[in-house]
């Protein structure tokens, strides 16, 4: 019954490859440069970049409003930095110990971290063994598990295990170190992977011994990938929001992006969480930017361009 | 003899962050197991745990089964929202990453840098700022409803419990991460390829379809997994967007439970579940990622 009505639809005989072939090529030869400009592409992604950097710009403008609100803007003022004096982060003790838990925990969790992180790396990156690549692949685990996950186990061994260390400045410490040691642990070896080991067998040949070559050469020619895996790790604190915040017991060890969440969900919002943000992002800028003119000096003399620090002070090994 | 103490001396390096993944990684999560096998302590309502295997007791394990299935289960329906919301966000963020990334890799030219700076930007903003961000703007008398306005729409309540907020929110806090695995995998495209295929007498689309798509199913994959991973544990976004039942997601059961008694046992099975059901993704993204990185070593 559909045999027919099939082949009827079809125009008859071998003309249908011929005009499917022709039809490109007739476009092309109408003059359509293929090497055009893009400009729907680009228009496209402006529009995305729009959507993504003006809600902070306005947000931003709001914690220097004049009155209250976060919707409507009423004027230019410091009040909700210094000016308040009850209100403003300056005068707020809950924002104010919020600033410093912030910054504590970055400086902690770095000074911790990246030593740990670089020496694993270098251990693991030599010692070949079923024991290392275990290890590794544990390591490379802890960077994928999902936060939430790995802050309810946090959250399990401080309140049931390791209960000498009670929830706190001391716990989120842990957890953080644990949750960010990965960063120079990767970073690091993807980094000895790339030298080789020509650099250490011409030091060995040359006399030095190991702990002369480990501080001559290999911490020298690893200083780029521990720079930036230290900027990756102060910056990603700052950022931090849910082990800090399984893991913080009271005002006194909470950091701003646990009461910028406590508060706006607890329906006291108000500019004054926006000016908590903007220091955030203030901080974060600078540290991005001395990540980004370090890492540039660090590297100077390699074949790397601007655009290759910019990816790696990202986090990204492209 | 010699090797074995060369050897020595790189053991000694990677044993402190041995021990260190021993006793806060690898402990914590044999802690959660012994948790959600454990039992409840009927006097104080809090969980105990009960380390040997041998005594564990699957009390936990059938009150979250109860849950997830049956007649009066009240998790099996945030499950099924968790799915639709991520697979709906991954693939939004897919759609609007693509093009994005696709263009700054191929076409930036000269003002790569800036694109690049403008894309990583949002890195560098805390994810409750950003989140803060879209807070102020939703709100009933805020510049979205003003806009909306401006057409003679209706103030609409955006932040009382929408689906829609809350996977823009999701959309809107995990796209800068696909982006930047897209651009990463994008950029490392051979353009000769793409000429040869143009001196072949392919149009743009079919250049497109025939080398750029298949070449870059790669860091899509792994692009989406960076994305879809966090998002299904993300429990803050739909707090601070919605805050309403109607939109809760797996993350705010389990988190949910973590601070009531006598439920600690059923989050830490949860999220064993969760983790169980997470780990072929996480163990292929490692995988290909270092495949990956290989290639490009």
């Amino acid at each position: 019954m559909t045999a027919p009505s099939v082949s009827a639809a079809q125009p008859p005989g071998s003309s249908v490859p011929a005009a499917a072939q022709a039809q490109p090529r007739s476009r092309r030869l109408l003059g359509r440069n293929p090497w055009r400009h893009p400009w729907f592409l680009e228009g496209f992604t402006w529009l995305y970049l729009v959507w993504s950097l003006v809600p902070i710009i306005i947000a931003v403008l709001f914690s220097f409003n004049k009155g209250k609100s976060q919707a409507a803007w009423q004027g230019f003022s410091w009040r909700w930095y210094f000016k308040d004096p009850v209100n403003s982060v300056l005068h707020d003790p809950a924002l104010h110990a919020a600033v410093i838990q912030t910054v504590r925990l970055s400086v902690l969790t770095t000074i911790i971290a990246v030593p740990l992180g670089v020496a694993f790396a270098l251990g693991i990156n030599r010692w070949r063994g079923y024991t290392s690549s275990t290890f590794n692949f544990v390591m490379i685990l802890s960077f994928v598990i999902p936060e939430l996950i790995f802050g309810v186990a946090m959250f399990f061994v401080f309140t049931v295990l390791f209960t000498g260390v009670h929830l706190g400045t001391i716990a989120e410490t842990l957890g953080l170190v644990t949750w960010n040691v990965s960063w120079p642990a990767i970073i690091v070896q993807a980094r000895l992977v790339t030298l080789g080991r020509h650099y250490e067998e011409a030091s060995a040949d040359l006399g030095a011994n190991r702990f002369q070559t480990m501080r001559r050469v290999l911490l020298p020619l690893l200083a780029p990938a521990i720079f930036a895996s230290a900027v990756l790790v102060f910056s990603g604190v700052i950022d931090d929001f849910v082990i800090v915040d399984l893991l913080s017991s009271n005002a006194g060890n909470t950091p701003m992006s646990v009461i910028i969440y406590s508060t706006q969900h607890g329906g006291n919002g108000g500019p004054a969480l926006n000016a908590l943000g903007t220091i955030m992002l203030v901080m974060s800028f600078i540290i991005a930017i001395i990540g980004f003119i370090g890492y540039r000096f660090l590297t100077r003399g390699e074949r790397g361009s601007r655009i290759a620090a910019l990816t790696t002070i990202a986090g990204s090994e492209g | 003899m010699r090797d074995q103490k060369r050897n020595g001396f790189w053991i000694a390096l990677a044993a402190p962050g041995i021990i260190w993944l021993v006793l806060l990684f690898i402990v914590p999560f044999y802690a959660v197991l012994a948790i959600a096998m454990g039992k409840l302590d009927q006097l104080f309502e809090s969980p105990v745990a009960v380390w040997n295997p041998l005594q564990w007791s699957s009390s936990n394990v059938i009150d979250v089964a109860r849950d997830l299935v049956g007649s009066a289960s009240f998790a099996g329906p945030i499950v099924i929202r968790t799915v639709l919301y991520v697979a709906i966000g991954s693939l939004l963020c897919l759609l609007i990453g693509y093009p994005a990334a696709y263009f700054v890799a191929r076409f930036a030219g000269r003002r790569k840098g800036l694109f690049l700076i403008l894309l990583i930007a949002p890195f560098w903003i805390s994810y409750m700022m950003r989140m803060l961000a879209w807070v102020d703007l939703l709100q009933t008398n805020g510049y979205a409803n003003k806009a909306l306005g401006w057409f003679g729409i209706s103030p609409v309540n955006w932040l009382g419990g929408k689906p829609a907020t809350v996977i823009l929110g999701l959309v809107y806090g995990y796209i800068p991460y696909l982006i930047l695995v897209l651009y990463a995998g994008l950029d490392r495209i051979d353009p000769a390829l793409i000429e040869a295929g143009r001196d072949l007498g392919l149009g743009r689309v079919r250049t497109f379809v025939r080398i750029t798509l298949p070449l870059s199913r790669q860091p899509i994959l792994t692009g989406l997994l960076i994305t879809v991973l966090p998002m299904i544990g993300d429990y803050y976004t739909n707090q601070l967007l919605s805050g309403a039942a109607s939109t809760s997601m797996i993350g705010n059961l389990i988190q949910g439970q973590l601070g009531t008694p006598g439920l600690e046992g059923q989050g830490a099975v949860l999220s064993l579940l969760l983790l169980l059901v997470l780990l072929i993704p996480m163990i292929y993204y490692v995988v290909a990622t270092n495949r990956s990185s290989r290639v490009a070593s």
